[in-house]
């Protein structure tokens, strides 16, 4: 094969494409909308995923988690009330404070639903009682007024912070700074109100919370299923690594001192559960990934069925062109010069099928983001792939029609009307 | 030049077969000028097919310049075809939408000439057949005469030593197949070709040195003609 014969094909090719523009386009339409829905829907996958981590990084960075029960126990029905089988409670966390209090801010807390009412309206809503680090620990910040104080708890006031979803539901824009809400039936004041940070999606809401002093929750609002024989019990604790490399010691140290605390052999199960942050996004973007790669499994199915129509038309095309290929070998044409001309023509109509998909499904993206609907992310990975599979579609559904077109003998090909 | 031997080709027809050629033997020397003549289904086509390397005996010796041909591979074959031979049809087969000095460039992109070098021997090429002019034109826009210039101009332009014309006349009116014939000729004479064409027509094939008779595959007579036929003098002068 020599390359003046290689440039004079493509030649050849384009010139074909152009002479047909409307067969052409047809051929290469499969192509377009399979390039166009891999590169649009692999980058909605994308964004899914890129939101997804923002998201979770948005929960605070360093976060450790400390659950009670094992992470599958606690999807049954008990979900609502984790108290009826906790198996975390607040001397846990007095040790926990004792082994990592340097390395990290830990915020324990209690979360279970409560009915909210402030005059005639009411509502359910997820209280927490908790201590003042859970502010810097989950990175919230105070829109007005002011969060928990220590002296709350110490002296089991009746104050709580809302939310910012919770505010506006309640308070309707009426200011609730110094307003009476009650709580199952006992009264706080509000002294609080958080700034919006989005809903997560799973886990519970962020901003639809009412906080309260973990201490007042437990001797006035969470009732005998959080305090039973003495021990109280905690939903959690939350941990804030100082230093983003401690985060594994952390883990290790607090594993050990609940071990202990729960008295459990090195070989008994944990009834209770550790993740990071870090853990939870790897967990997350691996599903999201898989969500990706699917969707771009679904679309490569068109860009096949693209293929197949390529093959299709290149046999036609090969049979009202038998006369040329006839001559084209008397002139002296080898098989492989035949083959070369017939997989750079589909090659060109899979390449400029390629690049229109690419365009299509770039604007479709593009447009997806301006709609507000999901935010699609284009990423030159996903244009290469689409790319790249575009022109191998190509070359290999224009195989076997190039292998026919170069078998044809020469003289009965000539012969061919 | 060319010599066959003993030549057969059958070719399959339903639950039969046909035979095309049944031995024919045949001598052709450097520089002269032969008519193949015989009724259709005579196997002159075939005859000349196979001459051209564009087919390949099914028994028999062809040996081409010294060299036996008739077992070669596909890709040698065509080796051939693009280097010794040069082959002229009877529908002239040119490829539409391209100029004539690409259709006669064809053949040299296939033996892997480089552009300008392709472009110069097409245009020598069409000179000699007198189309030098005209090498900008597309197919459609050329006389039925001019279409078999282009493709006698395309079977010169390796320079081979052998042209086959397959009927170069037969869709062509007379006096334009005259035309042909002169060309034809005066290639024989000044630049030493050897000819060969298929043909029907008597008056036709006595423009040549001899006359090869065929009739059912086999050769029936070998004519000589002693003074063959000069085809319009005028055409020399273009």
């Amino acid at each position: 094969m020599n390359l003046p014969l290689i440039v004079e094909n493509f030649r050849i090719a384009w010139r074909a494409l152009l002479a047909n523009k409307l067969r052409s386009g047809l051929t290469m339409l499969g192509i377009i909308i399979g390039v166009a829905a891999v590169v649009a829907l692999m980058s909605v996958g994308q964004g899914a995923t890129a939101d997804v981590t923002s998201r979770v990084q948005s929960l605070g960075t360093n976060l450790i988690t400390v659950s009670a029960g094992r992470l599958f126990t606690r999807l049954g029905p008990s979900l609502a009330s984790p108290s009826l089988m906790s198996s975390l409670y607040y001397r846990d966390y007095e040790a926990v404070v004792e082994s990592v209090g340097d390395m990290a801010l830990i915020a324990p807390y209690y979360q279970t639903q409560a009915t909210i009412k402030y005059e005639n309206r009411q509502s359910q809503y997820s209280v927490v009682g908790t201590t003042p680090e859970f502010l810097t620990v989950r990175t919230y910040t105070v829109a007005r007024g002011r969060f928990l104080r220590r002296q709350d708890n110490v002296s089991e006031a009746r104050v709580a912070v809302l939310g910012a979803q919770t505010a506006s539901e309640i308070f309707a824009g009426l200011n609730p700074l110094g307003r009476q809400i009650t709580i199952n039936g006992i009264s706080f004041t509000v002294v609080g109100v958080l700034e919006a940070k989005g809903n997560m999606g799973f886990g519970g809401g962020t901003d639809d919370v009412v906080l309260i002093p973990l201490q007042t929750g437990y001797s006035r609002v969470f009732g005998r299923l959080a305090v039973n024989k003495g021990k109280r019990a905690l939903s959690g604790i939350l941990l804030s690594a100082y230093q983003a490399d401690q985060v594994d010691t952390i883990i290790q140290k607090v594993e050990f001192t609940l071990r202990k605390q729960h008295n459990l052999t090195l070989r008994d199960e944990l009834n209770f559960t550790i993740s990071s942050q870090s853990q939870m996004l790897s967990a997350l973007s691996g599903v999201t990934s898989t969500l990706t790669a699917l969707l771009g499994a679904i679309a490569a199915i068109s860009l096949l069925v693209g293929g197949i129509g390529i093959m299709n038309i290149t046999l036609v095309s090969v049979r009202e062109r038998t006369r040329e290929i006839g001559l084209r070998k008397a002139v002296g044409a080898k098989r492989r010069a035949i083959l070369a001309q017939f997989l750079i023509e589909t090659l060109v109509l899979s390449v400029c099928g390629g690049l229109i998909g690419i365009l299509l499904g770039s604007a479709v993206a593009g447009l997806l983001t301006a709609s507000g609907l999901i935010t699609a992310r284009l990423t030159v990975n996903t244009l290469l792939l689409a790319f790249t599979s575009a022109a191998l579609v190509g070359l290999f559904f224009g195989i076997y029609p190039a292998y026919q077109a170069a078998g044809l003998h020469p003289m009965e090909a000539l012969r061919y009307e | 030049m060319i010599e066959v031997e003993h030549l057969t080709k059958v070719y399959p027809l339903g639950a039969t077969t046909v035979h095309a050629l049944d031995d024919v033997s045949l001598q052709i020397r450097a520089g002269e000028m032969v008519a193949i003549m015989g009724p259709s289904g005579s196997g002159k086509s075939t005859l000349l097919a196979i001459l051209g390397c564009l087919d390949v005996p099914t028994q028999g010796v062809y040996r081409l310049e010294g060299q036996t041909v008739e077992r070669l591979s596909d890709d040698r074959l065509a080796e051939i075809r693009s280097q010794r031979i040069g082959f002229v049809f009877q529908q002239f087969n040119l490829l539409p939408r391209t100029t004539a000095l690409e259709n006669v460039m064809l053949p040299l992109l296939y033996n892997g000439q480089r552009g300008r070098e392709r472009e110069a021997l097409a245009r020598r090429a069409l000179e000699i057949v007198g189309l030098a002019d005209r090498w900008r034109h597309h197919p459609n826009q050329l006389s039925g005469g001019e279409q078999q210039r282009v493709a006698i101009a395309r079977a010169l332009v390796n320079d081979p030593a052998i042209l086959l014309a397959d009927e170069p006349t037969g869709n062509l009116d007379s006096k334009t197949g005259m035309e042909i014939i002169a060309l034809f000729q005066r290639l024989n004479r000044e630049l030493g070709k050897t000819i060969v064409y298929v043909t029907h027509d008597a008056f036709i094939a006595r423009h040549t040195h001899r006359v090869v008779h065929l009739k059912d595959g086999r050769v029936i007579r070998e004519e000589k003609i002693q003074k063959p036929l000069v085809a319009m003098q005028e055409e020399q002068k273009t």
